[in-house]
């Protein structure tokens, strides 16, 4: 007898890996930490407020009207767990707060499908209120129906930059610029991106052509910023072409693309090795989804940036996975289909890294007094002292000596930030430092709640 | 000044609650988060040198918008839909 398998997160990824089990005839069991299926991009509002799809989510609501209307219609053929935190993987069990309480399920099969979040650089500043994350200011946004100000300044490098910023400027708040981390030139890789996808690189350049039409001043190659401020965000300023400016502004959407969130399959035992596109290390996977732990699949945003479309792919592909794995009929045709398309979607995931480049070299002139973790509130110049003083050229090490990455965000903050400050103090390559090992929990839970589950353990 | 401006649901029905013991009303749909930033401009004091924080990712990963209840008990203000009677505290916790 086959046990149940698990899949976590109900994302877009996780969604599809879900509908293709069921199809198969298993029953899956869902863990989400979101009250409503959808993922960030796709998420839901708490409750309907007069918006529609179509002002929700654009040129995408087809996609995420299909999503939501599918994963409700596997309803009775799952179990589906939301606001549900899974905070520990050991020895085939997952730990799952749910209520709560904390629940222990053995699961014979794991899929995660746990996606991404906003990379971020340190700079002065940017842990004064009124800074959001790009994907934050999406949320606040998409969600809650809400500005984070009242004259907005978008700052940083990727797709969701120019989105966001288009998105605020459609529902009426006022955005006072958009500050491009790279060059213009850079820009100029997308014209390689149209013969993959036209649809994509034509609409982000007619967003482009509206936020200027709609007056917000873009601004390229913009490096050494500064955000100001007393209590919360009065201005930015930063130097382009050798020139210094500086605008007032009371809210900023920031972030360098995006990240995967690796620490369940961390936990879960998986390899990981570097990736050169992502700058990260990542679990080891084949085109399927498989990891390096037989029966354990990674999937979607969490596995690599690949996007929402790739997420839907790849995530019924890893299901896929898990059909023939199990010995159970699948469909070897529409496996590689998936994974023709997905291969598609990495070629034009390669034009967009180069049109939207990661400024790592932030990192070598970084000033000393600038907060480098926000949950420690170590800076920067501690974190080199550290590096100088002990001789660190391992990241773990690095946290252990100078608590980078030791908070309650577990480095997904500064992580990055980390890395490539040791990479460079040390002279090496960014692959050579290592890489933050997640503990469990792995996001803060209640002290009550290992009680509870000790208790459920003796009963 | 309050952070976060409306752009809906400004006629949703009203969600009384407490900020730093003075009466506040939130509207039915929002976060904890969203319910505080529509009034003030801070969610906390961060922890070593009490430097005004007021949420980062609002996506329940960089754990910046951890508020406290009168009640003691601690919540993700993201990530928690606000309830009728809730009295946060947004000024700096002390260890009980």
């Amino acid at each position: 007898m086959k046990g149940q398998p698990l899949i976590v997160g109900a994302g877009p990824a996780g969604i599809r890996a879900a509908q293709a089990l069921v199809a198969a005839g298993l029953r899956p069991l869902v863990v989400d930490e979101a009250p409503a299926c959808g993922g960030q991009i796709y998420r839901q509002r708490l409750i309907p407020d007069g918006r529609s799809s179509r002002d929700l989510y654009g040129s995408e609501a087809s996609k995420a009207e299909a999503l939501h209307r599918d994963f409700a219609a596997l309803d009775g053929r799952l179990d589906y767990w939301p606001q549900a935190l899974l905070w520990n993987l050991r020895d085939g069990r997952a730990d799952i707060m749910v209520e709560g309480t904390s629940r222990q399920v053995a699961y014979d099969g794991l899929v995660l499908a746990t996606g991404a979040t906003d990379r971020t650089l340190p700079v002065p500043g940017w842990t004064l209120p009124g800074v959001f994350t790009l994907g934050g200011a999406q949320i606040a946004l998409k969600s809650q129906g809400c500005a984070i100000g009242s004259r907005i300044v978008f700052l940083g490098s990727g797709p969701l930059l120019y989105l966001v910023a288009w998105q605020y400027m459609k529902a009426g708040a006022k955005v006072a610029a958009v500050l491009d981390t790279a060059p213009f030139s850079a820009k100029f890789n997308l014209l390689r991106g149209l013969p993959l996808f036209p649809g994509i690189v034509l609409r982000g350049m007619r967003m482009t052509a509206e936020l200027k039409l709609g007056g917000v001043a873009l601004h390229y190659g913009v490096g050494d910023v500064r955000i100001e401020g007393a209590s919360t965000v009065a201005a930015i300023a930063w130097r382009q072409d050798g020139l210094e400016h500086r605008l007032a502004c009371d809210g900023i959407g920031y972030g360098l693309a995006l990240r995967s969130e690796t620490q369940a399959a961390d936990l879960a035992g998986c390899r990981f090795a570097f990736n050169t596109r992502d700058r990260a290390a990542l679990p080891e996977r084949d085109a399927a989804g498989r990891t390096s732990v037989p029966g354990v699949y990674i999937t979607g945003d969490g596995a690599g940036i690949a996007g929402a479309d790739a997420a839907e792919r790849a995530g019924e592909r890893a299901a896929l996975a898990l059909l023939q794995d199990r010995g159970l009929p699948h469909d070897a045709a529409r496996a590689a289909t998936l994974e023709a398309e997905l291969a598609r979607i990495g070629r034009f995931r390669a034009v967009l890294e180069a049109a939207f480049p990661f400024p790592a070299h932030w990192m070598k002139d970084i000033a000393d007094t600038t907060t480098l973790c926000r949950c420690e509130e170590v800076n920067a110049g501690e974190v080199r002292a550290a590096i100088a003083n002990f001789g660190v050229h391992e990241l773990n090490r690095l946290k252990a000596v100078s608590r980078v990455g030791m908070g309650r965000c577990q480095g997904r903050v500064c992580g990055a930030a980390a890395a490539e400050l040791l990479a460079h103090e040390t002279n090496r390559g960014i692959e050579a430092v290592g890489r933050l090992r997640s503990q469990a929990p792995l996001k803060p839970v209640p002290l009550t709640l290992a009680l509870t589950a000790q208790q459920e353990a003796a009963e | 000044m309050p952070l976060l401006h409306r752009l809906v649901r400004a006629d949703h029905p009203a969600i009384p609650f407490t900020l730093d013991g003075a009466p506040c009303e939130g509207r039915a749909g929002d976060t904890v988060l969203t319910a505080i930033l529509t009034h003030s401009e801070r969610l906390r004091l961060s922890e070593f040198s009490a430097s005004p924080r007021a949420g980062f990712c609002q996506m329940g990963a960089c754990q910046d918008c951890w508020v406290v209840l009168e009640s003691g008990e601690r919540l993700r203000a993201c990530s928690t839909a606000l309830t009728v009677g809730m009295h946060i505290v947004t000024r700096r916790a002390r260890a009980v």
